[in-house]
């Protein structure tokens, strides 16, 4: 494996939510703003339909980080979802540091859908602390698609 | 004690006597020694099997969705919080339940003996000591040493919700919250916390004990069983364990009532409790929520506020 020399560009599974954050993704690609090419959008439709299994499954498959973005709260379509959401991502965000998650692999944002500018801007920032994290090492990836302990 | 037990048998007869219930849910002695199993009464002349002591460790809410009919079940402080937490959830029909309420000094973790004294040949409960022949050596315990960590920082002894109270109350030794075990492991470097998962994660054989032995863990398929999508492979990975441990406690976040259920059910003495507790912990410090209290309300996960914290958002 001489692949070292090569720079390391992170595979970032992104949850975005149809009405704001996907907009804001949208908007940010029709006024041409750059962000690096390394998320991959995976949209829902509000920020409270993430479950928790998805974070924990797109890392288990290797995703070497996780953005998850939704609309800002008292913004939602459906009035409540991101109110819920919240403390679902704040107890998460607190377990997943716990079991020793590096800080910066799993992110959350709000991002409106007018915050285009913002949208390159937080995915230049999770890129970045994500590729100083390096490749995901593994406090959830599965080697091989599972199989014997050691 | 044994005032206790006569009290049980007698409401239990009465009740089954009188066709108020179909089956009283308790416990009975079980085939190994100092192990207490449930079991389910359904005629008045059975009511003389019924048990009560240290070592009834399962949480009997567990039984209470399964089991068809009107039911009188007896429970323990933290039963009593996991029947409240399904009767939120619409799981439970109060009025098809009779809740016998006894105060509970706590149970005994029988890895701890075993730990010592070896497969556990015999043994004889007696006021505030417990004595063991055990395969490897004999000794003599105290009740103090020997308690459950759950119950080591249970403030709920006495049941909350109960239709009749069996015993005396017990005085509540600790009044706050006291989250001591998650602080000190918070206090651990994050590389420490990964080896502490890591090493404890390996040892998990995925049996699901801890899940069928958890009351609120009822759903009538549970995410590891789920073929589309597959979650988890059949496979035992100390990642892939991690996953599901993980995934079930944010399943039980701001639902766990803390029973040590989980804990004792488990055959590999993994340290479940340590990410239920982080999760109690969280709840309590962000939401001022404890779950099981009070019928009235709901789960903290089912609530929110607009100025819920926010601090695990990204700076930009």
């Amino acid at each position: 494996m001489n692949t070292e020399t090569k720079a390391f560009e992170p595979k970032i599974a992104a949850f975005l939510c149809n009405w704001c954050s996907y907009a804001g993704a949208d908007l940010a690609g029709v006024g041409r703003f750059q962000y690096p090419a390394t998320i991959r959008t995976i949209r829902v439709p509000c920020s409270g339909r993430i479950n928790p299994l998805y974070l924990l499954k797109a890392m288990a498959n290797g995703a070497d980080g996780v953005l998850v973005s939704g609309c800002h709260p008292g913004d939602c379509h459906y009035m409540s979802g991101n109110y819920v959401a919240r403390r679902k991502f704040a107890l998460i965000d607190s377990l997943l540091k716990h079991v020793g998650l590096e800080e910066g692999r799993v992110s959350f944002s709000w991002v409106s859908a007018a915050e285009g500018v913002r949208f390159a801007e937080v995915v230049k920032g999770v890129t970045e602390r994500v590729t100083a994290l390096g490749p995901n090492k593994g406090v959830f990836k599965v080697e091989d698609g599972g199989g014997t302990n050691e | 004690m044994n005032s206790i037990i006569e009290d049980i048998r007698a409401t239990a007869r009465q009740l089954l006597t009188d066709g108020k219930v179909d089956v009283v849910i308790g416990y009975e002695k079980g085939s190994l020694p100092l192990s207490a199993t449930p079991c389910f009464v359904r005629s008045p002349q059975d009511t003389d099997k019924l048990i009560w002591d240290e070592t009834c460790e399962n949480n009997l809410a567990a039984f209470s969705t399964l089991t068809q009919g009107k039911k009188a079940i007896i429970a323990k402080g933290c039963d009593s919080r996991a029947l409240v937490v399904l009767l939120q959830e619409n799981q439970l029909v109060r009025d098809d339940l009779y809740i016998i309420g006894v105060s509970c000094q706590g149970v005994i973790n029988k890895k701890k003996i075993e730990a010592e004294t070896g497969e556990i040949l015999e043994a004889s409960i007696n006021p505030g000591k417990i004595t063991v022949k055990g395969m490897e050596c004999d000794k003599e315990f105290t009740f103090a040493e020997l308690k459950d960590a759950s119950c080591q920082t249970c403030r709920y002894p006495n049941p909350v919700l109960e239709d009749i109270h069996i015993g005396g109350l017990i005085e509540v030794a600790q009044q706050a919250a006291v989250f001591a075990d998650v602080t000190e492991m918070e206090n651990k470097t994050d590389a420490e916390r990964q080896a502490y998962f890591k090493e404890q994660m390996s040892k998990c054989i995925r049996c699901y004990a801890c899940r069928n032995a958890c009351p609120l863990c009822y759903c009538k398929e549970c995410f590891v069983d789920c073929n589309s999508p597959k979650w988890l492979t059949g496979g035992v990975d100390s990642a892939e364990n991690l996953f599901f441990q993980a995934g079930r406690v944010l399943h039980l976040a701001g639902r766990c009532v803390e029973c040590g259920a989980c804990s004792r059910a488990c055959p590999q003495d993994v340290d479940i409790r340590a990410l239920n507790r982080k999760m109690s912990k969280d709840v309590f410090n962000m939401y001022h929520h404890e779950s099981g209290i009070s019928v009235e309300g709901s789960g903290a996960l089912n609530e929110y506020s607009a100025d819920d914290p926010e601090a695990f958002l990204v700076k930009e």
